[in-house]
């Protein structure tokens, strides 16, 4: 089972990492290194990414076929999605015990959500 | 089946008795299993184009046992100088498959692992076949399964056929590990899950030759009877679009009435000669759905003695919730919604996602129908399946 831990930036998250040395920054980076490498040695990581600030999104729409490319809306927002882990494994125990990996776990906490998948049970 | 080219049919057929030739020979499961890959990959890229040579196993033995001493050469070049012995023949026997199979599904390994490996070393797919079956990068799969092959060496598993009692306690892994490909396929057939299915037909094969082997084995004959039986209503289960159909509402002219004659016939014979268990009862079950030529035709009281059967063997929230239907298609919702609540009252069945699902069908029928399509809405947000969420988002809709 697929499930993506979601890695959320806001003011919590901001004031967490302020208020840490240069040393414990460099160590929470270099955990999220460890746990990509350590759940690719497992055969557990779909993929994993940051994402860049959203100063940088655009906003795309269509409207009566004409595509229309704006800038992101969110800029103001006070929270974002910083970053995920899409993970493959046997049930939600797993998936939580990998989410407590996360380095940002340590500080605000991450969310773990499952991913739709194609099964169907008959009715 | 049908889905497999002449060459993938042969190179999936042979893998297995290649594979057991050279382990036989180096002794070296990890590394001959890589050689053995290697040599699959080389013929996947030849014999379409230069044709399937005369002796394809032998082919396969001679390329797979080549790479197989060049990886020796590679490990163990600076060690020892010595002549590598010559191209050797080495033999195939009827046990390897078998052999291999309890192997995969070593209990060192998680279920994950043994199906990634199993695939691999007892199925001869590839491991980018394995990640698109699975929906998982390459690497992923790679993964699991050099990991894989370093626990069972780690555990000292040799290549050798255990004895009658150890086979007893390690089949039920291996009945365990083919039904878990054959679920991973028999889902929805539409788009991009195009290549599961091909998963709900390696199963069968794979779990055919084990019921070749093990004729005697009651639950084996049970399994691929319950694979066969399911697999029939395949064409009808699905919309274009993806979603499900119902049972009740299934067009029976689809199934595949040679799969159902089939799994009939297995799971028949299973029950009449070999000790009861879980994976035949589920099979007839299945059985005496598929044998209702209209839904309304269906035997559930029979279905329900079977249910009953099946939860002194196996029990789990799924059995009693399918108990629960087939006692309300008797006695009617308010009985079965009844039957509910007390089963409910479980916490190993409280938080089944699949309890919403069921309340809500016997509300409908009850004539409840603002209660109904509640529960519906609530169990469409509970499920994980994307087509089981349309389908109860589609339910709540009509009954706005």
């Amino acid at each position: 089972m697929k499930y993506l831990i979601l890695i959320q930036s806001n003011e919590r998250s901001l004031a967490a990492w302020d208020k840490m040395t240069d040393d414990e920054q460099m160590e929470f980076g270099r955990g999220h290194l460890q746990l990509s490498a350590e759940m690719g040695e497992a055969g557990v990581l779909v993929a994993s990414e940051g994402l860049a600030d959203p100063a940088l999104a655009r906003w795309v729409a269509v409207r009566d076929g004409e595509r229309i490319v704006s800038d992101g809306p969110f800029a103001e927002v006070k929270e974002h999605l910083a970053g995920f882990y899409l993970i493959d494994v046997a049930d939600e125990k797993d998936a939580l015990a990998w989410a407590a990996k996360v380095p940002d776990a340590a500080t605000i906490g991450v969310e773990v959500r499952p991913i739709l998948d194609m099964s169907g049970w008959e009715f | 089946m049908g889905v497999l080219t002449p060459v993938e049919e042969v190179l999936r057929t042979a893998a297995p008795q290649v594979l057991g030739a050279v382990v036989r020979r180096y002794g070296d499961f990890d590394a001959s299993e890589d050689a053995v890959q290697e040599a699959l990959l080389a013929a996947a890229r030849q014999w379409p184009s230069e044709g399937v040579p005369d002796n394809p196993r032998a082919w396969l033995i001679r390329v797979a046992s080549r790479r197989r001493i060049e990886l020796a050469r590679n490990e163990e070049a600076r060690r020892r100088r010595e002549a590598l012995p010559p191209d050797p023949v080495p033999d195939v026997r009827g046990d390897d498959e078998l052999t291999l199979l309890l192997l995969c599904c070593h209990p060192a390994l998680t279920p994950i692992s043994q199906v990634a490996l199993t695939l691999r070393a007892v199925g001869g797919l590839s491991t980018a076949e394995i990640a698109r079956a699975l929906l998982v990068p390459e690497s992923t799969v790679g993964q699991r399964i050099s990991r894989a092959k370093r626990k069972i060496r780690e555990a000292g598993a040799r290549f050798v056929l255990p004895s009658d009692t150890e086979m007893t306690a390690l089949l039920p892994a291996v009945r365990q590990t083919l039904y878990l490909i054959f679920n991973e396929g028999s889902t929805a057939s539409s788009g991009s899950s195009l290549h599961r299915v091909e998963l709900s037909a390696e199963a069968i094969r794979l779990t055919r030759q084990l019921h070749a082997r093990l004729p005697h084995d009651g639950e084996v004959s049970g399994l691929l009877a319950l694979m066969l039986l399911t697999d029939a209503r395949r064409p009808a289960r699905t919309r274009p679009d993806g979603a499900l159909v119902p049972l009740a509402e299934q067009d029976r002219t689809l199934w595949n009435r040679a799969e159902i004659d089939e799994g009939v016939r297995i799971v028949t014979a299973a029950l009449r000669d070999t000790a009861v268990g879980p994976f035949q009862v589920q099979a007839a079950i299945t059985a005496v759905h598929d044998e209702a030529e209209r839904a309304e035709e269906t035997d559930w009281p029979q279905i329900l003695q079977l249910y009953r059967l099946l939860h002194s063997l196996a029990p789990g929230p799924m059995v009693t919730l399918n108990r629960i239907v087939a006692l309300a298609e008797m006695d009617g919702p308010l009985v079965g919604l009844r039957a509910l609540d007390e089963a409910a009252a479980d916490p190993a069945l409280a938080d089944h996602h699949r309890v919403a699902a069921v309340r809500a069908h016997l509300l409908e029928r009850a004539g409840d129908l603002a209660r109904a399509r509640e529960e519906y809405l609530w169990a469409s947000r509970l499920t994980l399946s994307l087509p089981e969420r349309r389908y109860l988002e589609s339910r709540a809709t009509r009954l706005r």
